[in-house]
C-alpha cells in the first residue's frame, strides 16, 4: 500500500469517534519498499487538493519521511515539490505491520502490502 | 494497444482458486474486461492518467486492466483475503510498477434488523478521491446479500468525480437508472451481454444460468 491510499484510510470501529484520533491512522513496526513509478506532473497537481496534507505530514514525520510543511503557492511549477511529492505518495509503499488508531487502539494488520480493514461483528 | 493483444495480456490473470459462492465469486473474462476498459478508455477517456477505484476487486482482472490502459493509480477493494492473495500474485506476474494497491474491507456492513447498509465509516475518507470506479458488483442473489449490487454502485459513485463502469442485471435497469439520478449521476447502457453464472441459485439443477446483463456507465450531471 502506498502512502496515497493509507492518507484515505480511517478507524471506523463503532465507538470510536473523536475524528482527530481516527485519522490518520499511526504505522507500527512497518517494512517500507520504494517502487519506483513513472512521473505524472498533471495527475500529482490533480491529486493534491483530495490529499489532507496535515495527515500525510504527520505520517511521513512517524516515518522519517522529509515533507515540507505546506503545500507551494503554486505546486505546478514546483518540479522539487512534486518529485518529493511523486516519491512520498507514490513510491513509497508499505509492506508488512499494522496501523494503529489512536482513539481506541485498534490494530488493523498488513500483510504483503494489504491493509485488513475488516472489523469483528462486536466492534461494528 | 490493439484490443486483441489487450484481451491476450488479461488472459494471464489467474481467476478464482476456490470461489465462494456467498461471496459471488465469479471472474470477469479477459475478454469482457478487455472490452470494458478498452471503451473506457479510447470512447471516453477515463482511465489514461487517473486514478481508479475496483469495488470488489477479486483476482484483480479489472485493476489490472485499467493499469494496462495507463491508470495513474489504482485501489483495489474486496472482503476476501484469499481473492485478494491471488489478485497480489496477478499484480506481481503483470509488474504493474506499484500502482495497484489492495485493501481488505467490506462495502457493505449488517445493520440491526438483517439488512445490508453501506460501510459508510469506511468510505467517509475515500468519497472523491476517484477519478474513475470500475465493478463487477456481487448481484446480490445469496441469501442476506439483497441489494448489494446497489450500495456498491452507490459506494463507487461516492468515491469518483466522473464516471463509474458497473455491471447489473438487466432486470434492475430502470431500478439503477433512477438509484443514479437521485446520487446526481446519469446512467448509459453501453452494451447488454448475457453472463452464464456458475450455481447462482442453489434450487436450479443446472450447473450455471444464463443471465442478461447491463454493461452501464454513470456519470455525474454537470453543474
Ligand atoms: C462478481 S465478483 C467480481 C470479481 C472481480 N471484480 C472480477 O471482475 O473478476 C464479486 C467480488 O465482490 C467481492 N465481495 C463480495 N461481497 C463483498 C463485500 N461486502 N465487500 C467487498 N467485496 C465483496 C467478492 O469477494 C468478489 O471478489
Ligand atoms: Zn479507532
Amino acid at each position: 500500500m502506498r502512502l496515497i491510499t493509507h492518507n484515505m484510510l480511517k478507524c471506523h470501529v463503532k465507538n470510536c469517534t473523536d475524528p482527530d484520533k481516527q485519522f490518520p491512522l499511526r504505522f507500527k513496526d512497518v517494512q517500507l519498499e520504494q517502487i519506483e513509478a513513472d512521473r505524472n506532473d498533471e495527475f500529482l497537481v490533480r491529486m493534491l487538493p483530495r490529499i489532507d496534507w496535515a495527515a500525510l505530514l504527520k505520517t511521513a514525520k512517524e516515518l522519517n519521511i522529509e515533507l515540507p510543511d505546506k503545500v507551494p503557492e503554486s505546486p505546478a511549477d514546483d518540479g522539487e515539490f512534486l518529485s518529493t511529492l511523486h516519491t512520498v505518495i507514490l513510491e513509497t509503499h508499505v509492506k508488512d505491520g499494522s496501523m494503529v488508531c489512536d482513539g481506541c487502539g485498534h490494530e488493523y494488520k498488513i500483510t504483503n502490502g494489504i491493509p485488513n480493514m475488516l472489523l469483528a461483528e462486536h466492534e461494528i | 494497444m490493439k484490443l486483441k493483444l489487450f484481451e491476450e495480456y488479461l488472459g494471464d490473470v489467474i481467476a478464482f482458486k476456490e470461489p465462494k459462492i456467498q461471496l459471488e465469486q465469479y471472474p470477469t473474462s479477459a475478454h469482457l474486461a478487455s472490452r470494458i476498459l478498452y471503451t473506457a478508455e479510447n470512447t471516453y477517456g477515463d482511465i489514461d492518467g487517473k486514478a481508479v477505484v475496483d469495488l470488489g476487486c477479486g483476482c484483480g482482472m479489472l485493476s489490472i486492466a485499467a493499469c494496462i490502459m495507463g491508470a495513474s493509480s489504482v485501489v483495489g477493494i474486496d472482503i476476501d483475503h484469499a481473492a485478494l492473495e491471488t489478485a497480489q500474485e496477478n499484480i506481481d506476474e503483470f509488474d504493474t510498477g506499484g500502482t495497484v494497491d489492495l485493501i481488505q474491507a467490506s462495502i457493505c456492513i449488517e445493520t440491526s434488523d438483517g439488512l445490508l447498509a453501506l460501510n459508510e465509516d469506511l468510505t467517509f475518507r475515500m468519497s472523491k478521491k476517484f477519478d474513475t470506479a470500475i465493478l463487477n458488483p456481487p448481484f446480490g442473489t445469496k441469501p442476506g446479500n439483497k441489494g448489494i449490487d446497489t450500495l456498491f454502485l452507490q459506494a463507487a459513485c461516492a468515491m469518483t468525480r466522473n464516471a463509474v463502469y458497473s455491471l447489473h442485471k438487466t432486470s434492475t435497469r430502470d431500478y439503477i437508472v433512477r438509484k443514479a439520478k437521485s446520487w446526481g449521476f446519469e446512467c448509459d447502457v453501453l452494451a447488454e451481454l448475457k453472463f452464464d453464472i456458475p450455481m447462482m441459485y442453489k434450487f436450479h439443477k443446472k450447473k450455471s444460468v444464463d443471465v442478461g446483463v447491463d454493461l452501464v456507465r454513470l456519470y455525474r450531471k454537470s453543474g
